[in-house]
């Protein structure tokens, strides 16, 4: 035992009064929204100002209720910060619903935002102790597997604008994909705990770097062939980078080598190379990027949606149209994936730097909550999701401003759609849970035992 | 675990960083091309986004140009033309991209977008509400201008009109014929206004060419005013009877040709020059025109504006005489014809200077601008734009055009009550074609309010057409139009 066990862990404030506070400011900005966009396009405030608000509030105050009972110690930012961006988003599809974009719903969205609101007090209530998780490690590498795999099997899986990863459920379809994430990243969490000495220690070393040995490459190649066979089967290449990209920076995480990044960066831009030779909608993405700009890949379509994004955000200038004074809606999915231009329009570089901060204080809460939590199964799985949701952040936007090629993803939070919203709520919540134990002073002494040290038999 | 975990989050913070440094540079950098790019169909929205100002006549009484607001949220304002064709050169159109006539002259104070505006603008801006035009208003005379237009159009001539106030260069007439409707133009729709403007612009008849100011045409027989200008200029001994030699025929030297008079009249060897203008022989003025030399026939034009770059605000095709080709070139350019080109609008100044006492003045459209709130602007104030003559010589010009009107070839535009001068022309375009007819005049002799130029295209009113029996009739009625008969 080292003397750093002795000295006795400080407080650490719950501030549960600055959260309700920073809660109400993140709902009235989206009110504020929501009257702008009224304003914007019909001149007067909108009557569904007051549904949308207070539903919104309602709905955010019960969150804060259930988080402020069963995990009394969470971090305080997380909620606010989740629920402004949450709602931006929402104010966004209202206003392209207004704007005269039939597949916006913003009704429709503010119910999946309660039933992932639902889904967050739900898992904050029954996982009292997150630690559990880890006894699922394989039930939940399982689960995932399957989850990916669901869209592919016929009758339950569809095909929606060239990707197969929605499951029909009754009038509902889902997208397993967001599921599987979690599941996932809990399996790999599990998994490198139980295995990381064996993955950090064995190997030898060549060319300054640490090689793992062969048998040891299992797990990687496997994971690999998963996130092939996803963008083969599915031709989702966001969800198979999503996957493979969290798993090596997990992977790195729990074994501290740089050779396995180094391995599986090779593994991945060579599967894509070759998926890029072998199927034509990879190559179509990887050219519409390059060469987005060319009149005669823009005509021919494959960089149409891309360049009409950056219309969008380049027309917004740096502080936008204004909410409801633009054309979002000319932009494609303006609504679902390109919703970071859509609200570059009308918020400018203003606001995109302003959601884009706040998506990185919400991985920042993450982390922290990684260093701060006491056994590695915790560090491993918020680290881990803490890294996948700024991953999948910088592939989306990154995708829909030009960085980096255009792969379908949601962005989290903002985008429409029910499977992200529950399952990102549900990642918020595994945050909060385990942000709540990292906090949580630890028992202290009931007595001063004094000098006295007593000895157990 | 927690190195890697440090360098995890070092590796966020760089992506959440290129994030922004990329959004920053399209928000900033990029910006300008992204917002201007063609494909970018936000710029064409805007300009259906602005409450354009209104064109109107007759001191804001009559509306050429009207903004109506549909209440749709894409293309909010459209754009009409209440009184089409005959305006629709001068007004001009506003397409989706692009514009013309006074709707692209005045289109900074039409849009809101001029200086003039910027405190209004700033205003509409911290409001919300869509920018507000300037109004502008023209100096036409839309009873006339109508009259001028169906006078050509009714019976299918291509030509033009211009009438002068000519004391201040106010526009009162403009008119082209053929002439297009321009509301299907100005539709917020490029598919459908590309559509129509190719069929225009492939119509033989040229019907979007405005012929009074963006084509030249041999000015025949009114160019002979400017000539006897020359002439009782360069001799303040000279008047209207001044004896000039009238052959019957002159021979051009250097070439085996020789000038005739029309049809091979005889203007009788001898003749005053108030003879030889109202029958208008050619070969008097012929011989005046070599006699005094290209540089002063070219000194005398510019001095009535030929060649002077004008923009009423629209821009105006540049007249000339031709360049120096020789004697006989000089005779044939004396009396109005081989290079010798001039506009509609260019004639109408002749006239309105001999008019003005040999003052021209400079030509314009645009009365007033008013602001979006009913306030003027700017108001154009009437500008000299030479002394083409003397008063005396003007005096002498205007007896022998009175002359031409009461017992010459210009009779049909004569007014009751009333004097008028005038010259015909008829050009001829090149052998075995038509003739161009033309007609300039201006009434009343004693207190001149209008000046005027007809010229009607080759072939469009017959095979005989002349400037007596085809341009001098519309003329007449334009005048009559604008003195209120």
């Amino acid at each position: 035992m080292s003397a750093a066990d002795v000295t006795p862990v400080p407080m650490t404030a719950k501030r549960r009064g600055a959260q309700l506070g920073m809660l109400a400011f993140a709902v009235l900005i989206v009110m504020g929204a929501y009257a702008s966009v009224g304003l914007g396009l019909k001149d007067k405030v909108p009557s569904g100002m007051l549904v949308y608000g207070l539903g919104l509030g309602g709905v955010m105050l019960a969150a804060y209720l259930v988080l402020a009972k069963f995990a009394p110690w969470a971090d305080p930012l997380l909620l606010p910060l989740v629920t402004l961006v949450n709602g931006i988003g929402l104010v966004m599809i209202y206003r392209l619903e207004e704007g005269g974009i039939k597949d916006a719903s913003a009704a429709n969205q503010l119910m999946w935002t309660a039933l992932g609101v639902v889904m967050f007090s739900a898992t904050l209530i029954a996982l009292r102790d997150h630690r559990a998780l880890q006894r699922f490690t394989y039930t939940a590498g399982f689960v995932g597997v399957v989850l990916l795999v669901l869209p592919v099997l016929p009758v339950v899986g569809s095909e929606h604008y060239g990707a197969r990863i929605w499951m029909n459920l009754g009038p509902f379809s889902l997208q397993p994909g967001e599921f599987a994430k979690l599941a996932l990243v809990v399996f790999f969490a599990g998994y490198l705990v139980a295995k990381r000495d064996v993955l950090a220690l064995a190997g030898r070393r060549l060319l300054l770097i640490d090689l793992p040995r062969a048998r040891d490459l299992g797990p990687v190649l496997i994971t690999w062939g998963v996130s092939i066979a996803v963008l083969v089967a599915e031709k989702d290449l966001g969800t198979s980078l999503l996957l493979f990209g969290a798993f090596i920076a997990m992977l790195y995480i729990a074994t501290q080598r740089t050779s396995w990044v180094l391995i599986g960066v090779l593994l991945f831009v060579g599967g894509a190379l070759l998926a890029g030779q072998v199927f034509s909608h990879v190559e179509a993405r990887f050219t519409g990027w390059l060469h987005a700009d060319d009149p005669k890949i823009y005509d021919a379509g494959t960089s149409y949606q891309l360049m009409q994004g950056l219309f969008s955000i380049g027309s917004g200038g740096i502080l936008g149209s204004g909410l409801g004074r633009g054309h979002p809606g000319l932009t494609p999915f303006s609504f679902s994936d390109f919703i970071f231009d859509a609200t570059g329009e009308e918020l400018g570089l203003t606001g995109l730097m302003a959601i884009l901060m706040v998506y990185a204080l919400i991985v920042q809460r993450g982390l922290r909550t990684s260093l701060a939590s006491r056994d590695p199964f915790s560090k491993l799985l918020a680290g881990g999701l803490s890294f996948i949701l700024a991953w999948q952040v910088f592939i989306i936007v990154g995708g829909v401003t030009r960085l980096i090629p255009l792969t379908g993803l949601v962005t989290p939070f903002m985008s429409a759609g029910g499977s992200a919203l529950l399952a990102n709520w549900m990642l918020i919540a595994l945050l909060v849970r385990m942000s709540d134990a990292a906090r949580r002073p630890p028992p202290q002494a009931i007595q001063d035992e004094g000098l006295t040290q007593v000895m157990q038999r | 675990m927690n190195g890697p975990l440090k360098r995890v989050s070092v590796a966020c913070l760089l992506m959440f960083g290129l994030l922004m440094a990329n959004v920053t540079y399209l928000g900033t950098v990029k910006a300008e091309d992204l917002r201007t790019d063609s494909r970018n169909v936000r710029a064409f929205y805007a300009r259906y986004n602005i409450d354009r100002g209104w064109i109107t006549a007759d001191d804001g009484k009559t509306t050429l140009a009207k903004t109506v607001d549909t209440g749709d949220t894409t293309f909010r304002f459209a754009r009409e033309y209440p009184l089409g064709k005959a305006f629709a050169h001068i007004v001009g159109f506003f397409a989706p991209e692009s514009s013309s006539g006074i709707e692209r002259a005045e289109g900074r104070y039409l849009d809101g977008s001029h200086p003039d505006l910027v405190v209004r603008r700033a205003v509409d801006l911290v409001s919300g509400k869509p920018a507000k035009g300037a109004s502008v208003d023209l100096t036409l005379n839309t009873k006339a201008q109508e009259i001028a237009y169906k006078d050509l159009a009714s019976t299918g001539k291509r030509g033009a009109v211009v009438a002068l106030n000519p004391k201040t260069g106010a526009i009162l007439t403009m008119t082209s014929a053929p002439s297009y409707d321009p509301n299907p133009l100005a539709l917020a729709n490029k598919e459908k206004v590309n559509k129509a403007y190719n069929k225009l612009d492939k119509d033989p008849d040229k019907p979007l060419l405005d012929r009074a100011i963006d084509l030249t045409y041999a000015p025949g027989s009114t160019f002979k005013t400017v000539t006897s200008a020359a002439f009782l200029s360069d001799d303040t001994s000279r008047d209207e009877n001044t004896e000039v030699d009238a052959p019957d025929s002159l021979p051009l030297p250097g070439t085996t040709i020789s000038l005739p008079n029309y049809h091979g009249e005889s203007c009788g060897g001898r003749a005053t020059m108030v003879e030889a203008l109202t029958v208008s022989c050619n070969t008097p003025f012929a011989k005046i025109g070599m006699d005094l030399g290209y540089d002063k026939m070219k000194e005398q034009a510019q001095k009535f504006g030929v060649g002077v770059p004008l923009e009423i605000p629209l821009g105006v095709a540049s007249s000339s005489i031709g360049p120096d080709e020789g004697k006989a070139a000089l005779a044939q350019t004396s009396i109005g014809q081989r290079s010798n080109q001039m506009t509609p609008l260019q004639m109408a100044m002749v006239a309105a200077g001999i008019a003005n006492q040999g003052t021209v003045m400079k030509p314009y459209l645009v009365n007033k601008i008013m602001g979006p709130d009913g306030t003027e602007i700017d108001g154009t104030r009437p500008e000299e734009l030479s002394e083409a003559v003397s008063p005396e010589v003007a005096g002498e010009l205007t007896k022998m055009m009175i002359n031409v009107v009461q017992h010459g070839t210009g009779t049909a535009a004569q007014l009751p009550g009333m004097t008028v001068a005038g010259k015909t022309g008829t050009a001829e375009t090149s052998p075995g074609k038509p003739s161009h007819a033309w007609f300039i005049a201006f009434a009343p002799v004693e207190d001149p309010k209008v000046a005027v130029a007809v010229f009607v295209e080759s072939g469009s009113a017959g095979n005989d057409a002349t400037g007596g029996a085809v341009a001098a009739p519309i003329a007449h009625d334009v005048m009559q139009a604008v003195l209120g008969q």
